[in-house]
């Protein structure tokens, strides 16, 4: 593995008595694409949401670059350059795309906050554009988002994540309520913009067949620990994660 | 290309100055009240975007007239100008520290902390003697950098300074909405989670406008209190905190012009409705409203909307 970008050390958080993760440990090197798997309730969520400053974890160190960013807040992180998209696509629903992407770069640009000039420049629009071009949405660009499918809001909630630059991406469900069939065309077209922009991506996914082609990486939770974590070709055939993550137990005539 | 809006703004406002010249004295007056409630209900526009509104907006008018009032007799000088610096500057400073606290809060929660510290202030002036307790005080006759204009062009010279800082705050208002900083209300309005997410700061941003508002509705209460040459602590009551609510609503968000719009026809109405019904006239304005509400729920300006949509 290269030199990691990000270590996580020790990491828990308990809600009450609850606990929903329990002495996570991990390195993630630079350009990896990691695939966390698990069941509903097995803490993937809540992993994601500590390393981006949406919870606080109850204990444990989180390093990126060297730099301890436990106790930051998800402004913070966003500026340490981890950025996310959510379960729920977190768009600004009454704009349109072109909109969505115009304040998301408004934001994005150093000194852009504290200038008088308009948000809708030509050389604004123009990224604005080709964002949404790599991502496969720019036919939607007029349109009010929440009129839109589920699968081109989530393509904007990344496209929105990435207009910083971010050196690590966490995706949480990029693929969850979109159809099966719809699944590995939004997933190609996600993948081949992240690659091109060479950022390190971590991904929670629940379709093992999604993560087996385009992860290279697989981390399995269970009961808010990471049981395995290794090659997806290993993961995926360990008998403890096909046990409690793929579900075996429960179907034994699987296949 | 110049924008339009601006542009607009350019031409409206010399009109507007202009009117003031040959209008008749009533007609001078309750354009020149018309103008101060404009000035704060522009800067409840600014607050409305990001899905807020407060009930306490009376705090500032109150609190800029107040504070200009008694500078003015502190300093045993009449200038327009300084008491509008020393009411601004009051205005901007109680602003930012409440809007940090303020920011904290949304929708009824937002709302009633703010009439609630608008309150405090109306108890406090109410009992305080030395500003003439529920009496109030009265003002001198405003000077302008030295010129002190005789009785009959008092009220012209009053009309004119407010007609060009309303036109003023229009265009530095609509320049902030179109801005990224601006814009960002309409974002924080949506979902103030993927905002913090993008990398700014939502409450910054909310506090950033409430010292807005709070600066427009200073520059408002200096203006009315100059133009009815007296203030008293009514300036600070809920009621005045509604009626700016209740005009805003009855102007709508969509442009800077819509404020002006909504005091005028506010104005308007209530002069008309005193005069012929003295003992109903909140029933004419309530009247008013509801219609408003009923047939054109994005206020009187959505009306100019719908008139281009029908050109179209």
């Amino acid at each position: 593995m290269s030199e990691p970008i990000l270590v996580v050390e020790g990491l828990e958080k308990s809600f009450g008595g609850v606990a929903a993760a329990r002495d996570i440990n991990l390195r993630l090197g630079e350009g990896e694409v990691v695939g966390v798997i698990g069941a509903n309730g097995a803490g993937k969520t809540t992993f994601v949401n500590m390393v981006t400053g949406y919870l606080k974890p109850s204990a444990g160190t989180i390093r990126f670059r060297g730099r301890d960013i436990t106790r930051l807040g998800p402004r913070e992180v966003t500026g340490a350059g981890i950025c996310r998209s959510f379960q729920v696509p977190q768009v600004f629903g009454s704009m349109s795309v072109h909109d969505n992407v115009m304040i998301a770069l408004g934001i994005a640009e150093k000194g852009a906050l504290a200038s008088w000039r308009p948000l809708e420049t030509g050389e604004r629009a123009r990224r604005a554009t080709a964002l949404l071009e790599r991502y496969g949405i720019a036919s939607s660009a007029g349109r009010e988002v929440r009129l839109l499918p589920q699968g081109v809001r989530k393509l904007l909630d990344v496209a929105m994540a990435t207009v910083s630059d971010p050196e690590l991406l966490m995706l949480d469900e990029p693929t969850s309520g979109i159809s099966t069939e719809e699944k590995n065309d939004i997933m190609d077209r996600l993948m081949s913009a992240l690659r091109a922009g060479r950022k390190t991506v971590l991904f929670v996914e629940h379709d093992m067949a999604v993560v087996a082609r385009y992860a290279g990486r697989v981390l399995a939770f269970y009961d808010g620990r990471i049981i395995a974590d290794g090659p997806p070709s290993t993961v995926l055939a360990d008998a403890d994660v096909r046990r409690h993550v793929v579900g075996e137990a429960l179907h034994p005539h699987a296949a | 290309m110049m924008d339009r809006t601006l542009l607009a703004v350019a031409v409206a406002t010399p009109l507007l100055v202009g009117a003031g010249f040959v209008m008749p004295s009533w007609a001078v007056f309750l354009v020149s009240a018309a103008m101060a409630k404009a000035l704060v209900v522009l800067g409840l526009l600014v607050l409305l975007r990001t899905g807020l509104i407060p009930f306490g907006q009376a705090l500032f008018f109150a609190l800029g007239a107040y504070a200009a009032g008694m500078a003015l007799e502190a300093l045993h000088a009449t200038d327009a100008f300084l008491a509008l610096a020393i009411g601004t500057l009051l205005s901007v400073v109680v602003a930012a520290a409440l809007g940090a606290l303020l920011a904290r809060y949304r929708d009824i929660f937002f709302a009633m902390l703010s009439m609630a510290f608008s309150m405090i202030l109306y108890g406090l002036l109410v009992k305080t003697a030395s500003l003439g307790g529920t009496d109030g005080f009265n003002l001198p006759s405003p000077t302008y950098l030295g010129y002190a204009p005789h009785r009959g062009a008092a009220e012209t010279a009053l009309y004119v300074l407010s007609a060009v800082l309303l036109g003023l705050a229009m265009a530095l208002v609509h320049l902030y909405l179109a801005s990224p900083r601006g814009r960002l209300a309409e974002a924080i309005r949506d979902n103030e989670i993927r905002v913090e997410y993008l990398g700014a700061s939502v409450r910054g941003a909310i506090c950033v406008k409430f010292v807005i508002a709070g600066a427009l509705a200073g520059v408002g209460g200096i203006l009315s209190a100059l133009s009815v040459g007296h203030i008293d602590p009514g300036m600070a009551y809920w009621t005045s905190s509604g009626e700016f609510v209740f005009v805003t609503l009855l102007a709508g968000a969509g442009s800077v012009f819509a404020p002006f719009v909504g005091s005028l026809v506010f104005e308007t109405v209530r002069s008309f409705a005193v005069q012929y019904s003295p003992q109903t006239w909140q029933m004419t304005l309530g009247t008013v409203l509801l219609l408003v509400i009923v047939f054109l729920p994005g206020g009187l300006w959505s009306l100019a909307a719908r008139l281009r949509r029908a050109r179209a």
